[in-house]
């Protein structure tokens, strides 16, 4: 009699425990599935570091060292009193790749954070792009259009030539130098991304 | 007084009293309780030499080449535990430590590495000697740092000091230009005391999360199939680690495997003992990981070596990685539980859990799952069988083991099959007592090595296990041996092939022994007696146990030559891109499972 209750109370015990193992119990915990996923997807990453010598040369170091994808990355000092700068680096992978790329950054010594931008809630993108369109008659003034259209400024014009300034996100920047190829492109010089998260909230928390 | 005691903790008031840079670096390294520096001079650092001529506390040993310094204090660091600490010059100086250093970079040993730079307004302008040493070492070190201040060398060595100790050690580079080393500056104290500042952005977590414990140890309690597979990273936690490791071990009863880098953190002659995983790892732990249920990976890293091919590994299991590298965890295996910590804490978290929650292991099925790792192990994987007149190398291993086991006693090694054999055949039953180079795989690594825990270990026996073709790389340190009364013991298991190459070129190439024969050997006898050492030979397998007592018994660093057979293989043998349980077990097997399609392209 006694022994009976305890034969059916020990496999109930276990059951409870592999139950258990099926929740997520905690913060931090990565659904397996979101592991396994073999797309590749497109993140901003910003990284805020020591404005100190090699830092750049770290990042790049170890981007180029261990084969991840640079789509942009960009730099500049964004607290002198402070020394620290921000990179921006959007890159492109799997799940399992980003979540590397960013353990990677994150034991960088001269790193005080990694914010993934594309995951951790809603951000903003923006580049800039310098785009020299050469032409007369009317691809001048289709360009001169298009340029409109995209709220892009002219900084420069000649006789033969404009520089437009465009800003947007990638893909209006990419839109847009699609639009000038057959008017008469010259060359594009781009920023690359700069990125924010929205709301109130700053990359240190 | 309390005042005196803040600015202590802080370690950021520089000191009134100016000194010359080269001091402030002594004074720095004093501070961090150097007691032994393995270097080599030159030009640019010829100040600090000068400093460390002038002073007693820190012992200074020439090496015979740079690779040797790294690797000496790489000996030294693991064997101890503490930072090793190296002196180079500039230009051909540091290039010449970039093998040691990527070597502590893969195996995660400490090592602060000191080298010269030509001062800094000729830097850039191709000077004599110039290197851009923190170029060049960026990718090889956990950091490095070029000291253009002299204000800033004490807090810069300090930093060095904490940045290869802490979370996952590694070694770290401080290039030092002459200038600098020349100039007047102040001292700074290292942050020390409980409550030191933390570094500003260098805090690795140490903690683990404590659900994911709790966790950790609820998937524990529910396995069937369970098996602990403990790596590098119990020895780099420290002895604690592995004590803690023991009991949990025990309290459970569950089998444990470990990795070449982890062996000795639980002791060979344990109960529970499956032996080495891997490659060359035996049958029932290879078979345990790929049948288990449950695997509990505590401080190691999904290597390679260990895992086989990925697509079949341990394909029924979920997987608990605990790890202090965040990036160590979903890195080349997928687990359902990672947790980023130190183990000792997560072992001790561990403990706490499964006593508190008073959990047992499912007897039923753990026994039946020891019933079918006994059968596995009855398979002996390990057997040779020494008859003749040649010396099998297992069995070399295996006299030296028996006729050393009751001593205090480290063994090194260089790279190759008598590694593997060493590894399986000297049964270890404590941390930090052995030391190879397992991650870069650097033949040459041995004697250095061996050198290094002499220097810190003066009364142990310390025997470099070594290849004769490996030997040849970094032969010039028994030099420093001889210099530094080290009685080390390089005990060759000589097959007069680089014997892993030619082992893969059997089972690959065809059997076309491309270049792997050691041609011209030297008389290893007269080259240990040139360098002053004493020198032995043994090729008959009876007069194994006498040679081995005798050379225990030399005082002075001997160098004995062991004639094996050449034609021996290493196994068992996972083949390169193979699954655990497609594993070569003898000579006899091999032909059936020859290396074939994607396995061939792999190393
Ligand atoms: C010829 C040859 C053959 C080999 N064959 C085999 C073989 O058959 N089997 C085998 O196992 N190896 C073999 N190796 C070695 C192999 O290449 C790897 O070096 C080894 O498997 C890695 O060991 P590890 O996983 O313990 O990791 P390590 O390189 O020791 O890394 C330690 C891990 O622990 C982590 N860690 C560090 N400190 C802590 C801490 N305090 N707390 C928690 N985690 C920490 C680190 O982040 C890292 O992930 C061979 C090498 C050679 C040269
Ligand atoms: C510096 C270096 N170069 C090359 C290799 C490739 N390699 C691995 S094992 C080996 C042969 C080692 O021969 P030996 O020292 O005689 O050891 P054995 O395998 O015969 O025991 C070689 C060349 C290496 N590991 N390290
Ligand atoms: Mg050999």
């Amino acid at each position: 009699m006694a022994k009976k209750p305890a034969k059916t109370k020990t496999p109930s015990k276990r059951a409870k425990i592999v139950e258990e193992q099926s929740s997520n119990l905690y913060e931090g915990m990565i659904p397996l599935a979101r592991l396994r996923d073999k797309e590749t997807y497109r993140h901003v990453v910003s990284v805020l570091v020591d404005n100190e010598a090699g830092v750049l040369a770290r990042v790049i170091g170890l981007f180029a060292g261990r084969g991840y994808n640079i789509e942009s990355l960009t730099v500049s000092e964004v607290d002198r009193d402070r020394g620290l700068s921000r990179i921006n680096v959007a890159t492109s992978g799997t799940h399992q790749t980003i979540d590397q790329i960013k353990a990677q950054l994150g034991r960088l010594v001269p790193v005080h954070i990694v914010r993934d931008l594309t995951d951790d809630g809603p951000s903003v993108a923006r580049e800039l792009a310098l785009v020299k369109v050469a032409g007369v008659g009317e691809k001048r003034v289709e360009a001169l259009r298009i340029g409109d259209i995209f709220r892009a400024n002219v900084v420069d014009s000649s006789t033969q030539s404009f520089v437009f300034e465009v800003v947007g996100n990638t893909d209006k920047v990419d839109a847009f130098i699609d639009l000038m190829k057959p008017l008469g492109l010259v060359e594009v010089s781009r920023t690359g991304v700069a990125a924010i998260a929205r709301g109130a909230r700053g990359i240190e928390k | 007084m309390a005042e005196a005691a803040t600015t202590e903790r802080n370690g950021d008031t520089p000191s009134k009293e100016l000194f010359v840079g080269a001091r402030l670096i002594l004074k720095a390294l004093q501070e961090q309780g150097v007691e032994v520096i393995f270097g080599y001079p030159g030009g640019a650092v010829l100040p600090i030499y000068d400093e460390i001529f002038k002073q007693n506390s820190i012992r200074h040993v020439l090496v015979r080449h740079e690779q040797g310094a790294v690797h000496a204090a790489e000996g030294y660091a693991r064997s101890t535990g503490k930072v090793g600490c190296v002196l180079v010059t500039s230009g051909p100086g540091a290039t010449n430590a970039v093998t040691g250093l990527t070597d502590a970079l893969m195996d995660s040993i400490p090592i602060v590495c000191l080298t010269g730079q030509v001062p800094t307004h000729l830097i850039g302008n191709d000077a004599f000697q110039e290197a851009d040493t923190v170029g060049i070492t960026r990718p090889c070190t956990k950091h490095n740092y070029l000291v253009r201040d002299v204000n800033k060398l004490s807090e810069t060595i300090h930093e060095a000091f904490y940045v290869a100790r802490s979370g996952r050690p590694g070694p770290v580079v401080v290039d030092l230009p002459k200038d600098v080393c020349m100039a007047m500056g102040h001292y700074t104290t290292a942050p020390r005391g409980v409550q030191r500042k933390q570094h500003k952005t260098y805090n690795p977590k140490t903690k683990p999360d404590s659900a994911a414990i709790a966790h950790a140890v609820a998937m524990m309690a529910a396995a069937k199939k369970p098996v602990f597979y403990t790596g590098g990273g119990i020895i780099n936690s420290g002895p604690k680690a592995s004590a803690l490791l023991r009991e949990l071990v025990k309290l459970t009863g569950f089998p444990i495997t470990s990795t070449l880098m982890g062996l000795g953190a639980y002791p060979a002659s344990g109960d529970h003992w499956l032996g080495m995983l891997g490659m060359h790892g035996t049958y029932e732990a290879n078979l345990a990981m790929h049948g288990c249920d449950l695997m509990i990976n505590i401080g190691a890293r999904f290597d390679d070596r260990v895992t086989g091919n990925l697509k079949f590994f341990a394909p029924d299991s979920k997987k608990i990685h605990i790890d202090i590298d965040a990036s160590s965890i979903n890195k080349n295996v997928i687990v359902d539980l990672g947790i980023v910590g130190d183990c000792a804490i997560a072992l001790e978290d561990m403990l706490a859990v499964w006593k508190a929650k008073k959990y047992q292991a499912d007897q039923k099925a753990l026994k039946a799952w020891w019933r079918q790792i006994e059968e596995w192990k009855s398979r002996d994987s390990l057997k040779y069988v020494q008859k003749g007149k040649l010396i099998k190398p297992q069995y070399a291993i295996q006299r030296l083991f028996e006729l050393t086991k009751k001593r205090e006693t480290y063994i090194t090694t260089e790279v190759g099959q008598h590694q593997m054999w060493a590894a399986q055949f000297y049964r270890f039953d404590q941390p930090n007592h052995w030391l190879t180079s397992g991650g870069l795989g650097t033949m040459g690594y041995g004697l250095p090595a061996a050198v290094g825990v002499q220097m810190a270990h003066r009364d142990a026996l310390v025997v470099d296990i070594a290849g004769e073709a490996s030997i040849m790389m970094n032969i010039q340190e028994l030099s420093t041996a001889v210099q530094y009364h080290l009685p080390v013991k390089v005990f060759i298991i000589n097959n007069q092939y680089m014997g892993m190459v030619r082992q893969w070129q059997e089972l690959l190439h065809g059997g076309r022994y491309s270049e792997s024969y050691s041609e011209a050997l030297p008389d290893f006898v007269k080259l240990a007696e040139a360098f002053g050492c004493v020198g032995m030979r043994v090729s008959d397998p009876a007069k194994m146990d006498d040679t081995i007592k005798e050379m225990i018994s030399i005082d002075r660093p001997v160098v004995c030559d062991v004639s094996v057979d050449p034609k021996e293989n290493c196994f068992p043998m996972i083949p390169s891109g193979k699954a655990h349980n497609e594993m070569i077990l003898g000579q006899d097997e091999k032909s059936g499972k020859a290396i074939t399609g994607e396995g061939l392209a792999l190393v």
